[in-house]
């Protein structure tokens, strides 16, 4: 596998923020994820689950309840805007004061031709959904007390609406209020207290299912307004409900934590009279549920814990294989660190400021396994905040450490960093080209004379830099004409090459010296989840969602001959089952043969000169290897070098001296930094 | 006490042993046994189309159908293969369904399911040969098979798997759960039951997990629920008759009551003392009964109070005390529920009481070191009682306890006197007090080289003496194994190893030593009576010595392996229990003489743990020669599969037989000897009260009980003498006399008192009588001379009923 130097990074105190909303569109079955932070995140169901898009947040926005209407996507907010977004240049479409106070939810009824928001003062107000807008409609009655929660009745016609202490429903053409439904509050202590209803769905057959405050899950007659059945579920709170498609489910998600599922079964077999039955609970979180849904073959949860758990119904699948293994989303699948291989400096990006770290140094010589004594530690030489409301989206550092940019939203920034020894300034660099207003990725190139950044319709930008001024060299668009914002960008050491992927699963590799498209590669059905060109051959390897590999020769404009091997035999059954995607593509410059890759929970070094691995040989056999004699080893290798030494990778790099870079993020001091949760009786304490 | 079912409300069927048991659910009174198996009986089933049969199985191969009311054996259904358990069910009229050993594998582990026709024949013993399998592969556990909602599918689970068969579609579903092993879990199937109104199957695991099972109809898209208190495996489940609540039980001992629509609610009924191995419920669910892991049966009424408990000889973890006869009460005391010696009744077979001796709160957890009763003795007189209980932790340090109790005459039990904390460093090998009816002083002997004699020291300003150690002995560095007095307490026996010697405990002087190499000694024994001269010893290397005190010589022995030496206190006999070559032979002898009085080859299989001899009531006026040496006491002895053991006469068998078949007396309600004498006189007032307070009753009832009417109607009518003669007859029967009523009277109230000392506790109805009649005599006069009260009193006394028979005729 070779012996690396490996500086183990452990400083990146890298903080996710909880789960506030989720909204899935089965048509497109892409689940749009809302933070506390006021970002949304695209996960692409269809595509391993794959985090296409990010929009980045802002300090003034927050996010209630996210709503598709068809392939539009709209928010709603305690700021009392409603938000639809662009989710082409990733950023707020437009947004619009409802003029209610905040507004606790939004949902859209199934005809996608209105959308019903609830505020706190107590309205329900209905919004047309135009071509390119929304238009307020009408009130629905005023009631006394906020409206937390809402429900379309799936024919349009009425709406359910959770409050405090009750539901009401509305009949929409008229507007009145038709039902009234009471919800009692909790016992003890809690009876002074408002029952608040979190969430409530209205099924076609009228049945209305609530959740709330009390812990309660009661079930409703929507024609007679009478309880059917309460089940209490938890001494805390019941936050989220969400039924399945066919209505024969309905999840709750619980302030402990737990998932319960209530399912619609006949208590006598072969008998048509069904009632709604308590059966599973899932536990995988440690915090309140805030967000559920109910998918076609999942259910999908997530809240204050900050993770996304994809929990398969084992029941849809016919046997085991990789979509029905349980699936945790603790990290981006993208890179938050840049990494200044010939300075071995490290940035670090957060929502809301950048850190720029030195490695520490070590000149002490061990066996492999030893930790060195450090001569110098690491350092945090800078901590730049960002100026503004906008959310960090993108940063970058030149590989010789001398150059820094950062993008929000609104703007872009590059500053000029000098260190001399220990000292460090930093000087902003004042005028940028006007074009340069935002950008989805940044990068530098390898001699830090250009940045490249890609801009709206996966066009990219080339600004040229020198020490006195930076200037606009160059628009590279594609000549496909796909709208979607690129994702992943990456240049070569030689400074020819520009490769880019985008949402549209395209890869468009650019000659940056003659300063246009050199090819495309073939369209994969898979989204690309890393690339990176080769520093000596000029191949670009991508990686995508689906853990798929390719080498594709720029020169030649196909693929290697290793890439179509790779490609008859077909990688091996433990490599396809992994359940994070690879993040990140490097090699090794002293051996052209390895490429470094890295997901969440595995660091991989493939050799090309290696014979691949087929289904029957043994994949993970490190171990295996380090116990057979010299003789014995070379018939045991393979292509794959995996190390699991290291876990929960955010990245990994390759500085310029031979040593790796292992930036780790453990869960558990995420979990630790997580406030405390409803306090349990657990048994035996 | 293994598998019990309800029949009625009355009536509490238990499988024991061989026979099946048939208790009164309202005097917890043991009434009648089902005997006629051969072997073990393993299951007891209500016969679904008559309710006053059942079908017992047992390993013996036989299915029988019992008339459980009067004890009758109706019909053998001979199946040929032992049974494990056994299922029955409204639906399959005339079918058992049994589960037997597959017929290829009869000595593997593997069982069937077979539905058995059972042939209509007038014959009491009929072959039932019309066997076909229902399922394979099946646990032979009885809570381990289910039928569903009225018979129309059956569930039975074994490992990780539960398999649902459909009588009418004749498929079969099988849903597996995964091992979990390398996490640890343990979700292994124990239990099954069939909610009786909808289609949900509730499984108990052995991690404590209930699932309720729904949709099992599919293969893929069945569902369960699963519902979590119990921390150690569930042991059985039951579903209400109406299917409103389950109950489950595990080894925590709490009875845990599931409400069947809100799973999260739950009640309990903790402290049922052991773990629970078994639940039914009475068919009008008013009643559960929960049998226990210690031999017991726990009758609960309406979920929420014990109303009764059966306690049989509790079967503890080990019987590590000898078995010891209690001298005041006659009963046996061993080791019972865990910390605690129970107090069993040999002669009424029935638990008298425990006796809380470690005074811990035991915690029902598996691997737990706990306090355990390792040594008990009473005094000659039963005023004292000694316990030693020791706990080993694992690589800690040994602790030991010894516990003086003192009996209070007042509450009839033992009270705590004395606690002495580590009275030896090392294990307590055994403990005797001292016979002699001068001083009460007690011998412990201990692995850590001395024996101590403790002494009851009087304190002149404390009301109650303390105990205190006396004296240390010890020999040559030694380890006592054994020690022993002699029966007028004169002499003290103590065996170090090979050595024996003798002491006086007045003195405490080493009066002689005799050893008898090789072999340590494992019994001393002192003989009795005439035979009091006689020391008696036995070693490990199977030599049985016998030593004439008088001479301090060994006057003789014999080689041989004796396990267990035990006197007979009240004569010169003793007996010893020699394991051969697997299994236990016993002797009986005299010491004089080295010629057994009786022997018995073979007595069980595998080693005799202890044994005792159990003073009779009454002497048995035996003229047999073999069972002469029964006739003052009787042997107990309990063996290495705990089961306790004795040895009876021929006569004695008559007699049980003869006293069961007088119990038999038809009645609606549970009959008990109890309720014979109890139940009668209850009745009786009740019938008087009744007279008393509704003239129109006592009008009615009148004729029925006259004797005279009785005589006229059941007498054959060519007997019965002319009509002119009856008629006067009848006339004077009408009649009552003044006087010979007042003698009823007064016979009755003597009889009613007599049975009031018979039965405490039973509120008599006849002083609330006149409790109730005194504030009118008040109001009626308020100012009544003594004289006038008194003959007011006698009008009182006086029966009314002539009266109304007056008005009625």
């Amino acid at each position: 596998m070779g012996e690396f130097k490996v500086h183990r990074v452990r400083f990146f105190d890298y903080m996710p923020t909880a789960i506030r909303a989720m909204a899935f569109n089965a048509h497109t079955e892409k689940l749009a994820l809302g933070r506390m932070d006021g970002s949304v995140e695209i996960f692409n169901f269809a595509d391993h689950y794959f985090q296409e898009k990010v929009i980045p947040g802002k300090d003034s926005r927050s996010i209630e309840a996210l709503c598709w209407v068809g392939g539009r996507l709209f928010s709603a907010g305690l700021n009392g805007e409603i938000t639809e977004y662009d989710l082409e240049n990733l950023r707020p479409k437009y947004s619009l004061d409802a003029y209610g106070g905040p507004i606790w939810t939004i949902t859209s009824n199934s005809q996608g031709a209105h959308l019903a928001i609830g505020c706190e003062d107590g309205t329900v107000k209905l919004f047309e959904v135009l071509e390119e807008s929304i238009q307020f409609e009408r009130n629905l009655d005023r009631q006394k007390g906020r409206i937390i929660s809402l429900s379309w009745h799936p024919s349009g016609a009425q709406i359910a609406a959770g409050m405090m202490d009750m539901i009401r429903v509305f009949d929409v053409p008229t507007g009145h209020a038709v039902q009234r439904l009471l919800v009692d509050r909790g016992f003890g202590g809690s009876k002074s207290r408002e029952t608040v209803v979190w969430s409530v769905v209205f099924l076609s057959d009228c049945t209305i299912i609530s959740g709330d405050s009390a812990g309660k899950v009661q079930v409703w007659d929507g024609h007679t307004g009478t309880l059917v059945k309460t089940h209490l579920v938890t001494k805390w709170d019941v936050l989220a409900l969400s039924v399945s498609k066919d209505e024969s489910s309905v999840v709750v998600g619980t302030s402990e934590g737990t998932v319960i599922q209530f399912q619609f079964i006949a208590p006598t077999l072969q008998q048509q009279d069904k009632e709604w039955v308590r059966t599973r609970t899932f536990k995988n979180h440690t915090h309140d549920v805030r967000a559920l849904a109910e998918i076609e073959t999942a259910i999908v949860s997530g809240g204050m814990d900050t993770q996304l758990v994809v929990r398969p119904l084992l029941e849809k699948f016919d046997e085991r294989s990789y979509a029905s293994g349980l699936r945790k989303i603790h990290f981006p699948h993208r890179n938050l660190v840049s990494c200044a291989k010939k300075a071995g400096l490290l940035l670090f990006q957060f929502p809301g400021q950048l850190e720029l770290w030195r490695l520490g140094e070590s000149d002490g010589h061990g066996k492999p396994g030893d930790s060195l004594p450090l001569k110098r530690k690491p350092e945090k030489l800078l901590h730049l905040k960002r100026k503004g409301e906008d959310h960090i989206c993108c940063s970058a550092l030149s590989s010789c450490g001398g150059w820094l940019a950062y993008s929000t939203m609104s703007s872009v920034r590059l500053y000029r960093l000098q260190t001399d020894n220990n000292d460090i300034s930093i000087t902003k660099v004042p005028k940028l080209p006007k074009v340069l207003r935002s950008a989805h990725q940044l990068c530098f190139s390898s001699d830090s004379s250009k940045l490249f950044a890609a801009s709206s319709q996966s066009s990219v930008l080339i600004i040229a830099l020198s020490q006195s001024e930076c200037k606009y060299v160059h628009t590279l668009k594609p000549k496909s004409g796909s709208r979607q914002p690129i994702h992943l960008m990456t240049n070569s050491v030689d400074g020819k090459w520009l490769a880019t992927a985008n949402s549209d699963c395209e890869i468009h590799v650019y000659n940056v010296q003659k300063l246009k498209l050199h090819c495309i590669v073939p369209v994969y059905g898979s989204c690309p989840s890393a690339i990176g060109i080769h520093p000596t051959t000029n191949n670009l390897i991508n990686v995508h969602a689906d853990q798929q590999i390719f080498e594709y020769s720029i020169v030649e404009k196909q693929y290697t001959d290793w890439s179509r091997k790779l490609q008859k035999q077909g990688l091996h059954n433990l490599w396809l089952d992994r359940d994070t995607p690879v993040t990140h593509v490097t090699f090794n410059p002293n051996n052209p043969e390895q490429i470094l890759l890295h997901d969440m929970h595995m660091f991989c070094i493939i050799d090309q000169s290696l014979p691949l691995p087929d289904q029957k040989t043994q994949f993970y056999n490190q171990m295996t290897l380090r116990s057979l004699s010299g003789q014995e080893r070379p018939s045991h290798l393979h292509a794959f070098k995996i190390c699991k030494t290291f876990q929960d990778l955010l990245s990994v790099s390759l500085l310029d001296d031979q040593s790796l870079v292992m930036v780790e993020r453990p869960l558990l001091s995420i979990t630790s930094q997580l406030p405390a949760p409803v306090r349990q009786k657990k048994f035996a304490t | 006490m293994s598998n019990c079912c309800f029949t009625s409300c009355w009536f509490l069927l238990c499988a024991a042993g061989e026979s099946v048991n048939v208790y009164s659910t309202s005097t917890e009174e043991f009434v009648h046994d089902l005997q006629g198996h051969t072997d073990l009986v393993t299951g007891v089933v209500l016969n679904p189309s008559n309710h006053l049969q059942v079908y017992s199985c047992s390993a013996d191969g036989t299915v029988r159908l019992w008339d459980f009311m009067d004890g009758i054996l109706i019909k053998t259904f001979i199946i040929g293969y032992p049974i494990y358990s056994i299922y029955v069910s409204e639906k399959h009229g005339g079918v058992v369904f049994v589960v037997v050993p597959m017929a290829n594998y009869k000595s593997s582990e593997l069982f069937q399911l077979v539905a058995v026709h059972l042939p209509r024949s007038g014959d009491q013993e009929v072959e039932a040969r019309e066997l076909s399998a229902v399922l394979c592969d099946v646990s032979p556990h009885p809570g381990a098979v289910s039928f569903g909602r009225e018979g129309e599918y059956i569930a039975a689970t074994k490992g990780l798997q539960l398999e649902v068969f459909f009588f009418k579609k004749q498929k079969s579903y099988r849903f597996s759960l995964k091992s979990g092993m390398k996490k640890g879990v343990k979700n292994a199937f124990t239990c099954v039951s069939c909610h009786p109104k909808e289609d949900c199957i509730a499984t108990g695991h052995a991690d404590g997990k209930i699932r309720l099972w729904r949709n099992f109809n599919q293969k893929k898209e069945y569902t369960y629920t699963t519902l979590h208190w119990h921390h150690g495996a569930v042991n059985t489940l039951c579903f209400t008759p109406e299917g409103t609540n389950l109950l489950s039980g595990g080894i925590e001992s709490v009875l845990v009551h599931w409400h069947y629509t809100q799973e999260n609610q739950k009640d309990f009924l903790p402290r049922l003392g052991a773990a629970i191995t078994h639940i039914a419920v009475s068919p009008d669910g008013s009643l559960f009964c929960t049998s226990h892991s210690d031999n017991k049966i726990t009758i609960i009424q309406s979920c929420v109070k014990v109303s009764a408990i059966i306690q049989g000889l509790v079967k503890g973890d080990g019987v590590w005390t000898d078995l010891i006869i209690d001298p005041r009460s006659k009963a046996l005391v061993l080791n019972g529920k865990p910390g605690h010696l129970q107090f069993y009744s040999l002669h009424r077979d029935k638990q008298l009481y425990n006796l809380d001796i470690v005074q811990q709160e035991y915690i029902n957890e598996e691997g737990l070191d706990q306090f355990e009763v390792v040594k008990a003795a009473f005094d000659a007189r039963g005023d004292w009682l000694a316990t030693v209980e020791e706990r080993r932790k694992k690589g800690a340090e040994l602790e030991i306890n010894l516990k003086l109790w003192a009996y209070d005459k007042l509450t009839q039990s033992f009270v705590l006197n004395t606690t002495v904390t580590a009275p030896h460093e090392d294990r307590i090998t055994g403990m005797f007090f001292s016979p002699s009816p001068e001083t009460t002083m007690l011998v412990t002997t201990s692995l850590d080289d001395h024996f101590k004699a403790w002494l009851l020291a009087d304190h002149s300003d404390t009301k109650e003496g303390f105990w205190s150690c006396d004296f240390v002995g010890g020999y040559h560095l030694l380890k006592p194994g054994c020690c022993s007095y002699s029966a007028d307490g004169s002499l003290l026996a103590v065996g170090f190893q090979e050595v024996v010697t003798v002491w006086s405990p007045a003195s405490w002087e080493l009066l002689t030593t005799l050893s008898q190499p090789p072999g340590a000694i494992r019994d001393l024994c002192f003989g009795r009576l005439s035979c009091s001269k006689y020391l008696l010893g036995t070693s490990t290397k199977n030599q049985l010595c016998c030593w004439n005190l008088l001479t301090c010589s060994l006057e003789w022995s014999t080689p041989m392996d004796v396990s267990l030496l035990q006197a007979d206190p009240l004569s010169e006999n003793m007996a010893a229990f020699c394991s051969q070559s697997g299994s236990s032979d016993l002797f009986v002898f005299k010491p004089s003489e080295p010629r057994p009085l009786y022997s018995q080859k073979a007595l069980c299989t595998g080693k005799v743990q202890h044994a005792v001899f159990a003073p009779r009531d009454q002497m048995l006026e035996s003229c047999e020669e073999r069972t002469q040496w029964l006739n003052r006491s009787q042997l107990y002895f309990i063996t290495q599969d705990m089961d306790l053991l004795t040895f009876s006469t021929k006569t004695e068998e008559d007699r049980l037989l003869a006293s069961s078949k007088q119990l038999m007396v038809d009645d609606s309600v549970a009959v008990t000897p109890f309720y014979l004498l109890l139940g009668k006189h209850r009745r009786q007032q009740l019938e008087k009260q009744e007279a008393l307070t509704n003239p129109m009753a006592e009008r009615t009832q009148l004729p029925q009980g006259s004797i005279a009417i009785k005589e006229l109607l059941h007498t054959p009518a060519h007997v019965l003498p002319s009509a002119s003669f009856l008629c006067a007859m009848f006339v004077r029967s009408l009649l009552v006399s003044r006087s010979s009523a007042r003698e009823e009277k007064a016979e009755e109230e003597m009889e009613s008192e007599k049975e009031e000392e018979d039965s405490e506790g039973e509120a008599d109805p006849r002083l609330g009588e006149s409790a109730a009649w005194a504030p009118s005599e008040e109001f009626g006069a308020p100012a009544l001379t003594k004289a006038q009260e008194r003959e007011l009193r006698k009008v009182k006394t006086f029966d009314h009923s002539w009266l109304s028979s007056l008005l009625d005729s």
